[in-house]
């Protein structure tokens, strides 16, 4: 096998924060093999490894499928899985947790109010009534599973949280990948949730704070284009209001 | 080994509040801030026709006196400053408008930059109109 490059190396200034040493977060800088097949992760990996065992951080599949490696990488939110060393060469690559979240240990951030919202928008079908088993299933053509399927390509990764400015300054906005994921059931023909979600989704932490920055779209791995969902979910929303004001014996759904 | 408010095992979390000029080191965000910013561009030309119609409602003495402050050098540079930031608001929120408007043609989508075109045409009939009203009339 050939590794190219292995003689020179990159340097990673790694922000790190150790609640029983310090109250303030400090960088080191660790001297790593810039090889070419290796992503930042390959870097942290060696890092542990091989330097300072004490390096926190998460990470699982280290294919861009699991989501759990998300860091800041010179202030930019990325899978560190995704991201060559080679691309930032000649360094020095400066690693950070996710902006926008409080950190816990080293480069690992705190999720659970990610999770909480998440739960909050709803993100399963929502069935008004059961079928009988022996209808079958509930289908749907290509052009229905169309109409939302860019938006059910979330990996909750929560990039788009550390590219949002209107989720630092306001941590109460539910944010694009909760939002975004909230319109994938809502653009789902066998979904009936519209309204339930609508309660949440139109409140003051809902769609209307956000005044579409659209980074989290340009940072998403997957393109799911949260910026696109909430504006399209505003302009439904507004049809929707308007309808109901001049047409109130319009059926409500 | 120093421990201070940390209780052994339990988390005691870092959290930051962004800095004020937290979209300075970002184009991106530059744009984003400029974008907002000039939408006092639109609120000047507000200002102006309203005070327009309130000079022309109290009579030709009053609506001579604004005419001329109009022409004021002063004025010219701030119509020339509204106008390069209403350009700027109007052509960074068309841009952004295929993303907010999804329109189906029976079972198709129409691609986003279909609707761009049709947006910038109806601006540039609706800007002709004005010109013809404003010239020809």
């Amino acid at each position: 096998m050939n590794h190219a490059n292995t003689t020179t190396t990159i340097d990673l200034e790694v922000y790190r924060y150790r609640p029983e040493l310090e109250t303030e977060p400090t960088f080191d800088t660790f001297t790593v093999p810039l090889r070419s097949d290796w992503v930042i992760l390959d870097a942290l990996n060696y890092i542990k490894d091989e330097i300072d065992g004490t390096l926190s951080y998460r990470w699982s599949c280290q294919m861009g499928v699991c989501g759990s490696c998300g860091m800041m990488a010179n202030g930019e939110p990325i899978l560190t899985c995704a991201s060559f060393l080679k691309n930032y060469a000649p360094g020095p690559i400066r690693v950070e947790p996710l902006a926008n979240f409080p950190v816990a240990r080293d480069l690992i951030i705190s999720m659970d109010d990610f999770m909480e919202k998440l739960n909050r928008i709803k993100p399963w079908i929502i069935v008004e009534e059961e079928k009988p088993l022996e209808e079958g299933e509930y289908l749907q053509t290509p052009e229905q599973l169309d109409e939302y399927k860019q938006f059910s390509m979330c990996i909750n990764c929560m990039l788009c949280y550390s590219a949002c400015p209107i989720y630092g300054m306001e941590p109460s906005f539910i944010g694009p990948a909760a939002l975004a994921l909230a319109q994938r059931y809502n653009l789902d023909s066998r979904d009936h949730g519209n309204q339930q979600r609508l309660d949440i989704l139109s409140t003051d932490d809902g769609i209307w704070q956000c005044t579409f920055v659209g980074e989290c779209s340009e940072v998403c791995p997957e393109n799911v284009d949260p910026a696109g969902a909430i504006q399209q979910y505003k302009v439904a929303s507004t049809n929707d209001w308007w309808k109901s004001k001049l047409m109130p014996w319009g059926n409500k759904k | 080994m120093s421990y201070g408010r940390y209780k052994k095992n339990h988390p005691w979390l870092y959290h930051k509040k962004p800095p004020l000029l937290w979209w300075v080191k970002k184009w991106a965000y530059v744009r984003f801030i400029l974008r907002e910013l000039t939408s006092l561009g639109v609120a000047f030309y507000v200002v102006v026709l309203l005070t327009y119609v309130n000079a022309v409602s109290q009579g030709p003495e009053a609506f001579a006196v604004f005419s001329d402050w109009l022409k004021s050098p002063l004025s010219l540079g701030l119509h020339g400053i509204a106008f390069i930031f209403v350009l700027f608001h109007s052509i960074t929120w068309f841009n952004l408008a295929p993303k907010a408007m999804v329109v189906h043609l029976g079972k198709k989508r129409i691609p986003g930059r279909i609707i761009l075109i049709m947006n910038y045409s109806m601006w540039f009939v609706v800007t002709a109109g004005f010109f013809w009203l404003l010239t020809t009339v």
